[in-house]
């Protein structure tokens, strides 16, 4: 199935939480604000062929965090994930 | 200094062609010098972006394929219909300049000091990352048990194949284990199929040693080889994985 | 713009296509990228149905029902927020009218509801009088699982993403309620010639 190949893991979108973040995201553990799950942000589901970027948790496929670029500003929703652990920089 | 290492990552930085190796007709490595690079880890990435006269932009990420200690390469598959490696492999050339930004990964990584066994698993260009590993674990002269099972369709697709057998061939803990899916040289004695459960269970260490797996390919590769993992009996916590897009190269 | 440009590359073709036929900042494609914010659903059409709520009372089809409606093919000019419009695209479907003539209602608005969780929010106004239809089949065949099948909704006048894909529904509103897009950035209505691509545009 052609969208499932379109699914990768939180890896694609390193460099765009660090720009957003300011830090390394794909070690940091989100906890699922649906299911509870606790999983490093490296093993989420992540879609990036959408008007934004889509990431799912990997067990219950609940939205964890949507992502729309536009010119000049940038809307994130992370109401899905119920918190999140990012370790320091090394 | 790390407030400016950060920064360093964050933004864009410009980086020269050094010089390319082309590693079979369709993979080219691609040697960076970029005056802001801060070092990285084996088994990180850099965003690439190119800028068309018409301002029109595309990035892509592509995996870093020299150990730490030794520089900075990228190896980049062309895909048919992609819109960015086919410049890469076919019109970047030595002196040429792009924007990239980098390293990025904190979570698929590996140093020497992280220890072993290490089972990296590969399909098709899904190996530069594990590369990477390799080199840096070779650098390091380090005898950590280490184990690649490496897909690919034919011999002449296998990246790096000449340096694998020299690798492997010090017996200092490092086996290459490959299989060709579509096609095999006559004589061919190692696997000839697509990795099922039960070539994993033939090349994997049993669960019992505790192994930290590395699996990246594209997404239908490393689902399948990561179930088989789990199925043998492997924590997933102790495999991480890396997808590459099957298309958007 | 940092105004750095890599020596020879030109990116994908870019055309601007036939005059009056391409919205703003849209280049013409013959493809038919497929976008998709999930994994793709594969409801079993003997558990498919079609659902409006909010009106007097619920109304529903199953598949053989929803099949058994009046349908027509249309071809139609479709347009991406992510800048890339596909011309003369042919579609068969129901339209949304003869959907919503089966109910009682006074609302102003909806928000179509989707397997796989997909929302999106409408005017009445935007897919009645022959704007818009509940799609099941593309270029002659029925509508592929990528492409939003079994059944989409269609609405090209628009920009795509209102077009919901694996569509189960509509809900009816007084009130225009922003769905999976619109309450993260995406313009709340969506017009293309008008440009109306994010929040305040």
């Amino acid at each position: 199935m052609e969208t499932d190949a379109m699914r990768l893991d939180g890896n694609a979108i390193g460099g765009l939480m660090l720009e957003l973040f300011g830090a390394e995201m794909t070690a940091a553990r989100g906890v699922c604000g649906s299911c509870g799950a606790v999983e490093p942000l490296a093993q989420t589901d992540v879609y990036l062929n959408a008007p934004g970027t889509v990431v799912r948790c990997r067990h219950c496929q609940n939205v964890v965090l949507r992502i729309v670029r536009a010119p000049g500003r940038t809307w994130i929703d992370l109401s899905g994930m119920r918190s999140i652990e990012i370790p320091d920089a090394g | 200094m790390a407030g400016a290492a950060v920064l360093g990552r964050l933004t864009w930085q410009i980086a020269e062609v050094a010089g390319t190796v082309e590693e079979t007709p369709r993979v080219k490595t691609i040697a960076l010098e970029a005056e802001s690079w801060t070092g990285h880890r084996a088994g990180q990435h850099l965003d690439v972006r190119l800028t068309a006269e018409d301002g029109y932009q595309a990035e892509r990420s592509y995996s870093i394929a020299s150990a730490p200690e030794n520089g900075l390469e990228i190896t980049v598959e062309r895909l048919d219909d992609g819109e960015v490696s086919p410049y890469l492999v076919d019109e970047l050339r030595e002196g040429d300049r792009l924007e990239l930004r980098g390293p990025i990964g904190g979570y698929f990584v590996w140093g020497v000091e992280d220890g072993g066994p290490v089972l990296l698993v590969a399909g098709g260009s899904g190996v530069v990352p594990l590369m990477a590993m390799i080199r840096h674990r070779a650098a390091a002269w380090s005898r950590v048990p280490m184990r690649l099972l490496y897909s690919s369709h034919s011999l002449e697709q296998v990246i790096y194949r000449d340096e694998l057998e020299r690798l492997a061939a010090r017996g200092d803990g490092l086996e290459v284990f490959h299989t060709l899916t579509r096609e095999q040289p006559a004589g061919w004695t190692g696997y000839s199929r697509r990795i099922d459960n039960e070539l994993l269970g033939e090349v994997a260490w049993p669960a019992s040693e505790s192994a930290t797996v590395f699996v990246c390919g594209s997404t239908h590769f490393v689902d399948a080889a990561a179930d088989g993992l789990v199925a043998l009996g492997y924590d997933p916590g102790s495999i991480r994985t890396e997808r590459f897009g099957a298309t958007g190269g | 713009m940092t105004g750095f440009v890599s020596r020879g590359f030109k990116g994908r073709r870019r055309s601007g296509g036939p005059e009056g036929r391409v919205p703003p900042g849209q280049y013409v494609t013959d493809d038919f990228p497929v976008l998709s914010a999930g994994p793709t659903p594969h409801t079993p059409l003997e558990e498919w149905s079609f659902t409006i709520r909010g009106g007097a009372e619920p109304v529903s089809w199953s598949w053989e029902e929803f099949r058994a409606l009046p349908s027509e093919t249309v071809t139609v000019d479709i347009h991406c927020v992510t800048k890339w419009s596909k011309l003369d695209s042919v579609w068969e479907g129901v339209r949304v009218d003869t959907l919503l003539e089966a109910v009682e209602h006074d609302a102003a608005y909806l928000t179509a509801f989707c397997d796989g969780g997909y929302t999106t929010n409408l005017p009445i106004e935007d897919v009645t009088d022959g704007k818009a239809w509940v799609a099941f089949g593309f270029d002659g065949e029925p509508l592929e699982p990528e492409h939003g099948g079994p059944a989409r909704l269609l609405v090209p006048h628009l920009y795509f993403w209102k077009s919901a894909k694996w569509v189960r529904g509509l809900e009816l509103r007084d009130e225009d309620e922003p769905g999976f897009w619109e309450s993260n950035g995406y313009h709340i209505r969506g017009d293309p010639w008008l440009e109306q691509r994010y929040w305040g545009d």
